[in-house]
């Protein structure tokens, strides 16, 4: 149950998400479009940590997406307010929550508001951003749960 | 004949206090001989109690906790013969329970009935509801839907907002990393054992306090003050056979619009019965839309309404704990909203609507627009008790009849 979990991730389209099982968790994976990557930092004014200061950052300075590919991004797909699975909104788009809406994800329960790599925003009940799981790329495999390859 | 069962009866009348028991509270205990519907919802909260007691006991029978719960619920929902009813009885039971119960507490604002010599009448009725919320709570996560795993996700994860302990009390609440089947069994004994026995000896201390201190009426009339030669209240009628006769046509209109709620609308349009408890937990996906079910929304939305994790619990614990000071916020020399002035009579109405506004978004997604309402809302329920002493002491007030 506690094991690592393995997921080929070659089938994803850019903009797409999957959700994989890790410890009873919802592990969130996705492939960032081009158009998100170049984003990531233009909308630093919204977040309440962009640097992911106030928590344990297991891959930071590495790669914008907060992982250990400069595609991918990997969360433990768990909001930090009161442990709902937040929602996937990839779409730059208006919405009832947020006028300014440039994509991220969207708490059901409380209203709390994340950008695409899983940064918590200002204002919202979350008081961190959504924490990032211990995993590792070889090739196409993603390896969620453990760091190194084992070999 | 007769004179056997005179002897059996003084036989137990000598060894227990019937006679004087029955005397005492019910055929001699004196109550306002005027009062109005609103003094009804105690007797009926009392119905509903045991509507809840009898049909949880044959729940049980049916029930089994653990990872296998929601199999347990489909199986009495289909197969087993008035399996549904006898759950439909305990969900309706418990939505009109919280229904009579806010009436209740709402007559005590609108009458003063926790004003002295009240206050442990008043503080014993919190308590009641403190631990109603939180068997209604339990109850509603042994189905082990979706909307029982998430909302036992974000209740429990309430107790990890605490300060230093917050993580530990978690993982000790569950009993597991996550919620499991020892959540479920854990919370099954604290449902049909701990609690009830709570809430029993809460509602006989209730009772006990109102029976030594007498009821109160709409007039704010103490009617103690004018009494026969045998110290009976001359405004006062015993308590049986007048009022419990009185109440049994109000308990029958009550069971009416109940048995209509069980037979027809049992899920009361998802108010009752979220829809998406009728699917099976999944630790994976948070349903789309998530609520708590309609008496615990006013509270939601304040939780919601507070931008910040620990402050949010707080605000939302405070504004259950801050009834228990009602007594000793109020400064009017009058108890009555009939007698009290202008100032008394908005709060009121302003806080009314605020619940209600609260009470509503709590049940609806979050927007902009609304969570600016529920802030507003929230401020506004806050005032209520908090100007209270202002507004009680500075305005003007009528002055109260002698007599009832």
């Amino acid at each position: 149950m506690g094991a690592p979990v393995k997921v080929d991730v070659s089938k994803l389209e850019p903009g797409q998400q999957i959700q994989v099982g890790w410890r009873k968790q919802p592990i969130f994976v996705i492939r960032h479009t081009k158009e998100a990557i170049n984003n990531i930092e233009s909308s630093l004014s919204k977040l309440a940590d962009p640097k992911s200061e106030s928590i344990d950052e297991p891959y930071r300075d590495i790669n914008l997406t907060r992982s250990k590919s400069s595609e991918f991004t990997v969360l433990v797909g768990v909001c930090t307010h009161l442990g709902c699975s937040p929602k996937f909104f990839p779409e730059v788009e208006p919405k009832s929550w947020d006028a300014s809406w440039t994509g991220g994800y969207f708490c059901p329960c409380h209203g709390s508001m994340f950008d695409l790599v899983g940064r918590v925003f200002k204002g919202v009940p979350a008081p961190t951003n959504m924490k990032v799981p211990p995993h590792n790329f070889n090739g196409n495999i993603l390896t969620i749960g453990e760091d190194e390859e084992m070999s | 004949m007769s004179e056997n069962l005179t002897k059996v009866f003084n036989w137990i009348n000598h060894r227990l206090p019937v006679q004087n028991t029955f005397e005492r509270h019910l055929s001699k205990h004196p109550v306002p001989k005027k009062v109005n519907f609103w003094y009804l919802f105690g007797a009926l909260a009392a119905v509903v109690l045991v509507i809840q007691i009898v049909s949880g006991i044959w729940l049980i029978m049916l029930y089994s906790p653990g990872e296998g719960a929601f199999a347990s619920i489909e199986y009495m929902m289909r197969d087993v013969d008035y399996g549904w009813l006898i759950r439909y009885m305990h969900t309706t039971g418990a939505s009109m329970f919280f229904a009579v119960v806010y009436l209740h507490m709402f007559r005590g604002l609108l009458y003063g009935s926790y004003q002295k010599p009240r206050e442990l009448v008043w503080i014993f009725g919190c308590t009641i509801y403190l631990a109603m919320m939180a068997e209604g709570f339990l109850g509603y996560v042994l189905p082990y839907g979706q909307m029982s795993y998430w909302g036992a996700q974000v209740i429990i994860s309430l107790f990890g907002a605490l300060p230093y302990i917050g993580e530990s009390l978690e993982l000790w609440i569950r009993g597991d990393y996550y919620i499991s089947g020892i959540t479920i069994n854990r919370f099954f004994a604290l449902h049909v054992v701990a609690l009830p026995l709570v809430l029993i000896a809460l509602v006989f201390l209730h009772l006990v306090a109102l029976h030594e201190v007498g009821a109160g009426n709409p007039e704010g009339v103490d009617i103690e003050a004018h009494t026969d030669e045998d110290g009976v209240p001359l405004d006062s009628v015993p308590f049986f056979p007048y009022k419990v006769l009185n109440a049994l046509v109000g308990i029958g209109v009550f069971l009416t619009v109940f048995a209509i709620i069980m037979f027809f609308f049992p899920e009361g349009g998802g108010y009752f019965i979220e829809y998406a408890n009728y699917e099976e937990a999944n630790p994976l996906v948070t349903p789309d839309h998530i609520a708590p079910v309609w008496y615990y929304s006013p509270y939601y939305s304040i939780l919601r309404a507070v931008p910040d994790k620990l402050g949010g619990f707080a605000a939302m614990g405070a504004a259950v704990a801050i009834f228990f000071v009602v007594p000793w916020l109020d400064r009017s020399k009058v108890a009555s909203i009939r007698y009290k002035g202008i100032l008394s009579k908005i709060a009121l109405v302003l806080f009314g609507i605020s619940f209600l506004t609260l009470g509503y978004l709590g049940t609806v997604s979050v927007t902009e627009h609304r969570k600016t309402m529920s802030i507003i809302c929230t401020f506004i329920y806050f005032s209520y008790f908090l100007l209270m002493p202002i507004y009680t002491s500075i305005e003007k007030t009528k002055p109260v009849p002698d007599r009832l």
